[in-house]
């Protein structure tokens, strides 16, 4: 069992309540998922040519502006760093791939937790709660989010198997569900030169669809193509930086429910995340119905 | 006599203070004992199992939506939600009355025995799952998978129905008005009878709703999956 969370706001006057918004979402979906929880949120993209690296130290004491330094004698370009305890944003106008390549020779105590212009992304084990606290969720801005509490059926309760799980630049998912074909979906991407960082179930689906987006499909038609070649059950929510997409499996074992007024779409796997929205009581409430996709674009 | 208070037979809880063990501790003991014959529950905010296991003739009305398996193993109580319910609402229902006033998610009415189920909205996958004697009146469509293996009562559907419907049916009967994407195995479209109208209309009436029992159809088991056939194609 598994609690995920979606929330996307139309009214850009709520983009600086996005995470005083989401936190109680979070939170309501503890029982589903007590061990582990995470969240990606899009933020106004940085400048051209600029990237964003979530980096995550979990127990390891890093000494970010050390770090900073050392990225800037051997990296030319402008960079800047926020941080937050274990955790760390990095802006850089130096190639993202050659970053995450130094950053994994150099400092492979730091894990790369997402790149592109718009992600942020934060994930831990422990309570819902408590990362939240950790991380400051509350004050998190943005014009949509991602995010999952996790419950472990399948493989280990580490940082790295906690979601959302990323792939490319700017592209997320979170997983409710367990998928059975996982191996046979990882025999097919790994001879293609993708890279696996876990065992886990969902990292299969998150590298599946970042491979189709940047095979040219757009998110609707990767997921279309996900229908025949991913077996299990699963409630699927994904980030990219302009949309946010929700699909069940033909079963619909995994609940959803999505709550739409004129100033957001929020998403939860059941009602009690919703409830302390604002006007929610006037929100369209509905339930995604098995294998059609729901998307919204800021 | 004359200071003698008369006893209160309504009685409300708000979930936004009061805990769900506290409503429903009341609505097992303290609600008979007290002669209380009508709760009202506020703020239900999707909490799960409210009301469940009830065991006495009281009305319950929720006035919100509610979680999972809302009024499950219901007996003799008529519940009402006043909004959507979440996965198994009157689950394993004995007897009385559940009326969602919204919708319901999955596997509403599963394996009730008894009692009438009402969901004015749509039901969602896999409503009515292994019925084994309850009735269920649903005023919008219900999902694939509706009345899967189910062994007795009747499932009225005003509106449409997803894949599979009936699949596997023993002797439930289904009365569907709208389309029927697809039947499951061993389902069967049957003549209505007389007998068949006479039941759509008294379950219509109870339901609170006026639709001619002529535009329904019958759905119910071919029984060709009764009995094990030795001949019959194994391969899977």
């Amino acid at each position: 069992m598994c609690g995920i969370v979606g929330l996307l706001v139309k009214n850009p006057e709520l983009r600086d309540r996005l995470g005083a918004l989401m936190v109680p979402m979070l939170v309501g979906m503890t029982e589903r998922g007590p061990d582990s929880a995470g969240l990606a949120v899009y933020t106004t993209p940085v400048p051209d040519r600029h990237h964003k690296l979530s980096l995550y130290s979990g127990e390891n004491t890093v000494d970010w502006p050390l770090l900073l330094e050392r990225i800037a004698a051997s990296f030319a370009h402008a960079h800047e760093m926020a941080t937050h305890g274990n955790h760390a944003v990095l802006t850089s106008a130096a190639d993202p791939d050659e970053l995450v390549a130094w950053l994994a020779h150099h400092v492979p105590a730091i894990a790369v937790l997402s790149v592109g212009q718009s992600i942020d992304l934060y994930k831990d084990v422990g309570a819902p709660a408590a990362i939240a606290e950790r991380y400051g969720f509350k004050a998190l801005r943005g014009s949509h989010l991602v995010g999952h509490t996790r419950m472990a059926t399948e493989s280990a309760v580490t940082p790295a198997h906690a979601h959302p799980f990323t792939a490319g630049r700017d592209f997320c998912l979170v997983h409710n569900g367990s998928l059975s074909n996982p191996h046979l979906v990882r025999k097919k991407l790994e001879p293609l030169g993708i890279e696996f960082e876990t065992d886990n179930d969902t990292e299969a689906a998150c590298r599946f669809f970042e491979w189709r987006l940047r095979e040219g499909d757009d998110l609707k038609t990767a997921v279309q193509r996900g229908f025949s070649e991913l077996d299990g059950f699963f409630t699927f929510l994904m980030g990219t930086d302009r949309e946010l997409l929700i699909v069940r499996d033909a079963f619909a074992c995994k609940p959803a429910v999505i709550a739409e007024t004129d100033d957001y779409v929020a998403i939860a796997s059941e009602f009690r995340s919703l409830a302390h929205l604002p006007n929610i009581a006037r929100a369209s409430l509905f339930e995604p119905k098995p294998e059609e996709i729901y998307s919204w674009r800021i | 006599m004359a200071n003698l208070k008369p006893v209160p037979t309504a009685r409300e809880f708000d979930l936004a203070h009061d805990s769900l063990r506290e409503l429903n501790a009341f609505l097992h003991k303290q609600a008979v004992d007290e002669g209380v014959s009508q709760i009202h529950v506020r703020n239900p905010d999707g909490a799960h199992s409210i009301a469940v296991g009830l065991n006495a003739e009281i009305d319950v009305q929720i006035h919100g939506h509610v979680g999972y398996y809302a009024a499950g193993m219901n007996k003799y109580a008529s519940v009402t939600v006043h909004g959507n319910a979440g996965p198994g609402t009157a689950e394993n229902m004995m007897s009385g009355r559940v009326h969602v006033k919204g919708f319901a998610s999955t596997a509403a009415g599963a394996s009730a025995h008894g009692g009438l189920l009402i969901i004015d909205g749509d039901a969602s996958l896999r409503c009515g799952i292994s019925l084994k004697g309850a009735d269920i009146v649903v005023g919008g469509s219900v999902g694939s998978f509706s009345a899967f293996m189910a062994q007795a009562g009747r499932i009225v559907i005003c509106g449409d129905a997803e894949d599979a419907l009936g699949d596997s049916l023993y002797e439930a009967v289904i009365y569907v008005r709208g389309k029927v994407r697809s039947l499951g195995a061993d389902a069967r479209f049957e003549p209505m009878t007389d007998t068949d109208r006479a039941a759509v209309k008294s379950l219509l009436a109870q339901a609170g709703r006026s639709l001619d029992p002529a535009e329904f159809k019958r759905v119910a088991s071919a029984k060709s999956l009764y009995h094990w056939h030795a001949d019959a194609d194994q391969e899977y």
